[in-house]
């Protein structure tokens, strides 16, 4: 605007730069009023949870307010040699006012899970203290380590040390089949017992075969929708959007009476020869029954973003291909099937994001071998309620999902998801 | 899709292929369904097909089953169907409201940071499940609402709004804004044109998303499994525990049921879907 033209100025007498403005703030005020309700609903129940579930599992304040006057006097200690007589006597006040308010209990099991022994370490004193046998004018270090002679070990002291800090990333490391050594370094389980490794990379190898099938599956029937005349593709579109609508465990039911022993797809084997009636294969409660039940529930989410992509392509193209004297497949592969990269990653990446959090079919069809993380997760929730390592294992899951959802929004856009 | 007459036979050949792929993956999607309705009338208890139903014997099949659905001693379904029924409708009914709500500002050209608030309003959809069930139900357990049907409704509502936002945008993409400032020019009020000008028209979004509200939370059992305490049991949850522990052809006949109702819901939504695309297509 240049300086000399007059300002424009409306009826009120207000430049209209700024009643324009204005007019503006309160538009976008407006707006963001309408989605406010939503927003704060999602962020109090759901984003803020899940943000408690990231300090639920490095928490570890349990120990550090039970032995506040051991920490303390840990400090100065340099953890290389047995402790001075100042930390004995600070473990052994602590310990009382544990034993005072009966949670002493607690302690021993939370010290054994980081030193095999604490707990009978941790009762023998139990018992000196509940019979006063100990002589709280003498030296402490002296008739502690007469109580049990591994109190007289550095390393017993090391590991009380080690649960300090109120934060700790164990968990974590647990998820991954790691743990801290006894001088703090990280180091590996040993091969036989590391069994969430073998669940990370299972479930990762179930949704991608998943994906994989799903698309082999998918892309087929979808450039058939696209292609029949509406009439006929409106009516096997019915045969993506059915199972689409169906609930999830009928779904799973009917996969379950299909692949047992004595289900219909053996029935159909034997009748063919293709197998011996004594010798029917088991196809549930392993992998093949997830590959097979989740390929079947997930295959809609792959048809219909590839349909909608294949839906705009027009037929000229493929004709023009023809034409300028490809081969239909010379065609197919270097114009139609270009054009459908969109939906193809739209799909997998759908696919994927579900199959690799699934929970229900597995743990109804998967048995043993064909559980993945999430079955794991339901499992220290409900049974061994180790709630920490749980949140832990789920956040880890969540950080891949998201990596994965990133790319999405990237790809495609969130605003692009089509339903039905 | 019939082939050109001048189609050379490797093509021809190729293209029988290529629709026998297409039978058996169509059929591989919706022939599972079927084998259920069948099952449901078996006169014996086993899950599997009995030499009288293989020959058609009338006696082999029986109404059994279902009897013991409604008026079985002890049965869960009543009560689970009672429930469940509950917490969808309002479930549906607040997904309905917010997704809406939210919808309508999300189109505003005006709404700022529209890419992150999108992308947070749409996140229930996308975490896995069995994360959103640990995380409501930490929630929940804080509130003091766990065990309760306001727990489930809420936690379900949470899960349903995705889909409303998803379906109402996309309606508002097609959605000539000049209709409410022709309404406002005329002197109504907004909730006036709201109710009168928008809502009717962008209703087959709103009504398929509330669909999808409504059988997300009809179908959910990954959440309600951290949340229910032995009143709130609903049918999914009944199913998970029959296909877990006892599989009796009882579960069969509550699926057959089902099957009717997605049935129902599918031919609802795709009506929806077509009379929506009319309407849009009046707009252009």
């Amino acid at each position: 605007m240049s300086s000399e033209t007059k300002q424009i100025l409306t009826t009120d007498g207000i430049p209209l730069e700024v009643s324009l403005k204005k007019a503006e703030r309160k538009n976008k005020i407006k707006a963001f009023l309408l989605v406010a309700p939503l927003l704060l609903f999602l962020v109090i129940t759901y984003i803020f949870p899940i943000g408690e579930m990231f300090t639920r599992s490095i928490d570890d304040k349990m120990i550090t307010n039970m032995l506040p006057k051991t920490f303390k006097e840990m400090e100065s200690w340099d953890g290389q040699e047995l402790p001075p007589e100042e930390i004995f006597s600070a473990f052994y006040y602590d310990y009382k006012a544990l034993v005072e308010k009966q949670e002493h209990g607690k302690l021993g099991q939370r010290l054994n899970k980081e030193k095999n022994g604490f707990n009978s370490t941790t009762k023998r004193l139990f018992r000196n203290i509940k019979r006063k046998k100990i002589d709280e004018s003498a030296s402490i270090k002296e008739q502690m380590m007469k109580v049990h002679k591994n109190w007289g070990k550095v390393e017993y002291w090391q590991a009380i040390k080690r649960t300090a800090p109120p934060y700790t990333l164990a968990k974590y490391l647990k998820g991954m089949d790691m743990y801290y050594a006894a001088d703090g370094s990280i180091a590996q389980v040993e091969e036989d017992r590391r069994i969430h490794r073998i669940l990370w990379l299972r479930t990762l190898e179930i949704a991608f075969f998943v994906t994989v099938f799903c698309f082999l599956m998918g892309y087929p029937i979808a450039h058939l929708l696209a292609t029949l005349p509406m009439k006929y593709s409106n009516l096997l579109m019915i045969c993506v959007l059915l199972p689409f609508w169906t609930s999830l465990l009928v779904r799973t039911a009917s996969w379950m009476i299909l692949l047992q022993q004595q289900g219909v797809v053996n029935d159909f084997f034997v009748m063919i020869g293709l197998v011996a009636d004594d010798s029917r294969p088991e196809m549930m409660y392993n992998k093949v029954g997830t590959y097979v039940a989740m390929t079947q529930i997930l295959l809609p989410f792959m048809v219909l973003p590839l349909y909608s992509v294949m839906k705009t392509i027009s037929p000229s193209l493929m004709r023009a291909g023809k034409s300028l004297g490809g081969t239909p497949f010379v065609a197919f592969w270097k114009v139609y099937f270009p054009l459908t990269i969109p939906g193809i990653g739209a799909g997998c990446l759908l696919v994927f994001i579900l199959a690799i959090g699934y929970y229900i079919t597995p743990a109804l069809v998967g048995g043993a071998s064909g559980t993945l993380i999430s079955n794991q997760i339901a499992f220290h929730m409900k049974q061994t309620l180790d709630w920490s390592f749980a949140s832990a294992m789920g956040l880890m899951l969540l950080t891949g999902v998201l990596v994965i959802y990133w790319i999405y929004n990237k790809l495609v856009g969130v605003d692009n998801i089509k339903l039905g | 899709m019939a082939l050109p007459s001048y189609t050379e036979t490797r093509y021809r050949i190729w293209h029988y292929v290529y629709l026998a792929i297409c039978a058996f993956v169509f059929f591989f999607l919706i022939a599972p369904l079927f084998v259920i309705f069948p099952l449901s009338f078996n006169a014996e208890e086993f899950l599997v097909f009995s030499e009288g139903m293989k020959n058609l014997d009338p006696d082999a099949f029986s109404l059994r089953w279902y009897k013991d659905m409604v008026y079985g001693t002890k049965n869960p379904w009543g009560l689970a169907a009672k429930n469940s029924f509950i917490i969808a409708i309002f479930a549906t009914i607040g997904s309905i409201i917010l997704g809406t709500l939210a919808a309508l500002g999300l189109s505003s050209r005006h709404m700022p940071y529209k890419g992150i608030i999108m992308a947070t309003l749409i996140s229930p959809m996308i975490v896995p499940l069995i994360i959103s069930g640990v995380a409501i139900f930490f929630f929940m357990a804080k509130v003091g609402l766990a065990a309760t049907h306001t727990g489930i409704v809420f936690a379900h509502i949470i899960l349903g709004t995705p889909f409303v936002v998803i379906t109402v945008t996309a309606t508002l993409s097609g959605f000539d804004h000049s209709v409410t400032r022709a309404a406002a020019s005329l002197g109504s009020n907004p909730v006036n044109t709201f109710m009168k000008i928008t809502l009717p028209l962008i209703l087959p979004g709103v009504i398929s998303g509330g669909l999808f509200a409504f059988v997300t939370s009809f179908d959910e059992v990954v959440v309600v499994l951290f949340l229910a305490g032995l009143e709130n049991t609903t049918i999914p949850i009944q199913m998970w525990t029959g296909l877990r522990e006892q599989l009796s052809p009882t579960i069969l006949a509550v699926a057959t049921c089902l099957i009717l109702l997605s049935t129902l819901i599918l031919v609802t939504a795709e009506l929806l879907r077509r009379r929506s695309e009319r309407l849009r297509g009046i707009n252009r």
